[in-house]
This record gives structure tokens, sequence and C-alpha cells, in this order.
């Protein structure tokens, strides 16, 4: 019964949350045209011009970059840890790595500002608050997220698995990408969702790094304002049309979020049954 | 919450002046309310930001004392409120300090805000992008610079947009082909302010009108000011809040 209750309250906060969203932005998106607003790249809410196409793109292309990233090095990473390095030093790397996620995103958008902003601006081109930079930042970032549960997931594919293979003669690299990372794939699909989920609701260090601006990137040395950038730049000072703008660019978020859930899932479920199949 | 607390504790220490508004005033009203606190310990003066345009709202509905206001009211807003300069804070155009350009013209910045002036070599400075930086929409320093400078003017898209007085300074410091404007306050000696129509940004120039970026920084009230709050009202005004106010980089009053 008690458990009943607990688990009731903490789904109905999340739907609470999930109603206000959407009572709030709702209105504005009927008003304004949801062809307009998600199809627009004019936004000047002064004007009561409402088009957040440039965030989308902002966020779907920040994103992106730190998923490339964050999941090379990330999976790389726990390839190495798991099949590669003595259990000793995994003890020692795992947690040390799993501490990253403890340092505040602000810090991360500090070190971006003062050393890597200034390095793509002087080095790359362009000015250096960018695409690249929330990319690189973001991805470093979500490391923890997806080299820990991948690591989780390695460790769980049972020995007999890597000892048949290499009976089967396959050669040690042979073993990691052609059986083990097979089998630990559903693992390493929620490393990659969650880390993900961390990447499209990242703000601060966003904000920070990402130059804020209203155009849709034309090149990952551009400026780049995500949605979640949008919604904490102007909330401070936002009220009425403008205020329920930034809930309906919540509302995106939202929606966004659970396409890119939903498509990782079935991709994953599908490839699963194919493999399966063979 | 904490509005509802502080108000709590304020009722416990006597009388309670309200005064709500922009948060570009917010940080100089709290040091003053903590200065005239320390002298007059059975007033407390609450200070809360929010916008300008909430402060008035809360003047108009007696939620405040006192709005804070960080623009000119509008003709409508004069009728309904009294207001008083408490000090005035200089718009600075400030670029990196290898910049050489010594000064820019009103029109020179509108235009390079709205994304025609695209090099320096077009305001005699050498070969390199101008990158100008602006602030959030909402802003109250980025609607006295739409309102002094802009105009009709759209501000660029490809502007880069900073959250901060202290993030726009810190990207400035860092980029030579940045241009930004921030509250002249606040420039300090790692960048350069330039001349705007031929003024110096100085405290002297903003003072005598010379400098033409300026916006005021406002005291609203609706009817006469409560006994309570014009006693804060006239310590801000006096010698020794002004000197404040001027210590922190703003300009006096009168």
């Amino acid at each position: 019964m008690l458990l009943m209750l607990t688990a009731l309250s903490a789904i109905s906060g999340l739907a609470l949350i999930t109603g206000f969203i959407f009572k709030e932005g709702l209105p504005i998106i009927a008003k304004v045209g949801l062809g307009d607003f998600i199809g627009s790249s004019d936004w000047y809410p002064s004007e009561g011009r409402f088009g957040i196409l440039p965030m989308i793109a902002g966020s779907l292309e920040v994103t992106a970059g730190a998923m490339v990233i964050g999941v090379l090095f990330g999976l790389g990473c726990a390839v190495l840890l798991v099949d590669f390095v003595p259990p000793r030093a995994v003890s020692i790397i795992k947690p040390s790595i799993e501490l990253l996620a403890g340092i505040p995103s602000v810090v991360y958008g500090f070190m971006g500002v003062v050393i890597l902003v200034p390095f793509i601006r002087d080095y790359l081109g362009g000015p250096g608050l960018s695409v690249l930079a929330a990319s690189i930042v973001l991805g470093i970032m979500v490391l923890p997220t997806v080299t820990s549960i991948s690591v989780d997931a390695l460790q769980a594919v049972p020995r007999a698995y890597r000892e048949g293979s290499i009976a089967l003669g396959a050669t040690e690299w042979q073993t990691t990408h052609m059986v083990v990372l097979k089998a630990a794939r559903s693992g390493i699909v929620a490393a990659v969702i969650l880390g993900m989920g961390r990447a499209v609701g990242e703000t601060m260090a966003v904000i920070m790094v990402a130059g804020n601006t209203i155009a849709v990137p034309h090149s990952i040395l551009a400026p780049v304002r995500t949605l979640t950038s949008n919604i904490a730049l102007e909330m401070g000072y936002a009220s009425g049309d403008h205020r329920q703008a930034l809930f309906a660019t919540g509302v995106t978020l939202f929606v966004i979020i659970m396409i890119l859930n939903t498509v990782a899932l079935t991709v994953s479920r599908r490839r699963g049954r194919r493999a399966q199949g063979q | 919450m904490l509005n509802g607390l502080s108000l709590i504790i304020g009722g416990g220490r006597g009388d309670v002046v309200n005064a709500v508004g922009s948060t570009s005033v917010q940080p100089f009203a709290e040091m003053l309310a903590q200065a005239y606190e320390d002298s007059h310990p059975d007033l407390y003066v609450d200070v809360q930001g929010g916008g300008s345009t909430a402060g008035l709202q809360a003047a108009a509905n007696g939620l405040a004392q006192i709005g804070m206001c960080s623009r000119e009211l509008t003709p409508d807003e004069t009728k309904e409120f009294q207001d008083i300069v408490i000090a005035r804070d200089g718009l600075a155009i400030v670029v990196h300090p290898s910049n050489p350009i010594e000064g820019l013209s009103l029109d020179q910045i509108r235009r390079i805000f709205a994304g025609e002036i695209r090099n320096w070599t077009e305001v005699g400075g050498p070969d390199r992008p101008v990158r100008p930086i602006t602030r959030e929409e909402g802003s109250g320093t980025r609607e006295a610079f739409v309102k002094k400078v802009m105009g009709k003017v759209r501000i660029a898209r490809e502007a880069l947009t900073q959250e901060s007085n202290g993030s726009v300074k810190e990207l400035v410091r860092s980029d030579p082909a940045a241009v930004g404007y921030m509250s002249l306050g606040l420039v300090g000696g790692e960048l350069r302010a330039v001349d705007v129509d031929g003024a110096a940004p100085t405290s002297a120039n903003v003072l005598a009108g010379k400098y033409p970026l300026v916006r005021p920084f406002l005291f609203v009230t609706k009817g006469k000011p409560s006994e309570k709050a014009q006693a804060f009202i006239d310590f801000v005004l006096s010698p020794e809040g002004q000197k404040m106010l001027e210590n922190e980089g703003l300009v006096r009053a009168r």
C-alpha cells in the first residue's frame, strides 16, 4: 500500500508538470499556428513573432555533435575498461570517470569559455562560441553516463560468450565487436538514450559556449541557440504571450525528447530481432 | 516562498518598506537598503527583483511602496506614477583593448548591430570581421540600447547573445573582433569603451548631458510615498546615498 502510494505520487508529480507545461504552452501554439511556430525563423517576442525553427535545429545539431563525441569516447572507454584493462585498474578508473558527473555544469561551461572557445576562435575561425564548442562540452558531460552504463552492460555479458568465441578461433577484437558488443546492445542503447537526454536538456553550459544567436547555424563553427537556452535566457523577463511561447518551447522540447527516445528504442529492438533471426 | 519568509522576518523587525522591480537597479538598492538599515534598525527595506515592468505593476496595485525602473517611463506611465531619478547609468560601447577604433557615431553603431557593417575597415579599423554581442530579449540594458540606438531597426539575427553584463565582458575581453554594450559602471580596466558621437564615456560627460547613451534609474511611487518610504528615498538622494552609488560606478542624479 505504502509502495503504491509513493509510486503514485512520483507519477502524479510527473503528470502535473506535463499537464502544466502543455496547458501554458498550447494556447500560443494554437494562436501562432503550429506551422509558423516550428517552421519560422522569426523570433521577435516584442513584435509578437514566435518562430523557433533555429532553436529546434540548434538543439538537434548540438545533441548530435555531443553524441558523436560522447558515444565514440564513452563506448571506446567502456570496451577498453572491460576487456583490456586489469580489474584492479578498472576499480580506480571507473569511479574517477563517474566523478566527472558530479562537476556542476557551470564549471564545464566556464572551462569551455576560457579554454575551448578561444582555441576554436584562434585556430579554426569564427566567433569561437559555436556548435562545435557546445558539442565538445556536452560530449564531455555525457561521458560519465555513457561510460558507466556501458561498462555495466558489457560486464553483464556472460563469460561463456567470450570463452566460446575465443575457442572458435576468433581474436580478442573480433570477440569484442562481434559478440560482446552485440550481446550488450540493449544496455548500450540505454546508455546512449540517457546520455542523449542529458545533452538535450543541458542548459547552463550551453548558454555559456554556444553564442545563442537566433539563426539556423550554417556550419559547425557558427553560433547557435538551443531550445533550453532560449527558455533560460528569456524566462526572467517574459510575460504574456512571450512567457507562453517559452512554455511552448518547453512543449516542443518534450515532444523532441519523446521522439528521440522512441526512435532509439525502436531501432535497437528491430536490430535485435533481425540479429536473432540470423 | 523566500519573499514570504523575508516579509515575516521583516515584520518582526518593525516597519517594512517594499521596493520591487528592475534587476539592474536591484543590486544598488540592496546595498542602499543595507546601509539604511544599519543606521535605522527600526525599519526594514525589502528589495525584490522581477523587472522594471513588474515593479511598476507592483507599485500600481499597492504590493510595493516603491517600484524600481531602469528605463524612462512611457507617457501613460508618467500620468499614473510619480518618478524620482535616483541615479543615471551610461551605456558603454565596448571593444577589445587592442582595437584601435577611437570612437563610433550612433549611426555606425546602429549599422554594426543591424549587421550592415561586417568588417572593421568600414569604420576605419583593421581588416577584421565585426562581431556584435547583444543581450537577451527582455533585458533592461537591451531595451535601453534599442531605444537609444536602434530605433525601429532590428538587431541582426547573427549577433551573439549573452545573458549578463559579465559574460558580455568576458567575451569582448577575449575577442579582438567583438563589440558589445553594457552598463558603464561595470566596464572595468580590461575593455575599452569607445567615444560615441565624439563624446568620451565618462561620468562627467554623462552628467553634463554630452554622452548620448544614458538611462535613468528610477524609484516610482503611486501617489505620494508613505512616510517610511519617503525617508528611504531621502536617504538615497542624500549626499551619503549618492556617494555610495557613485562609488559603484553610477552617475549621481543631480
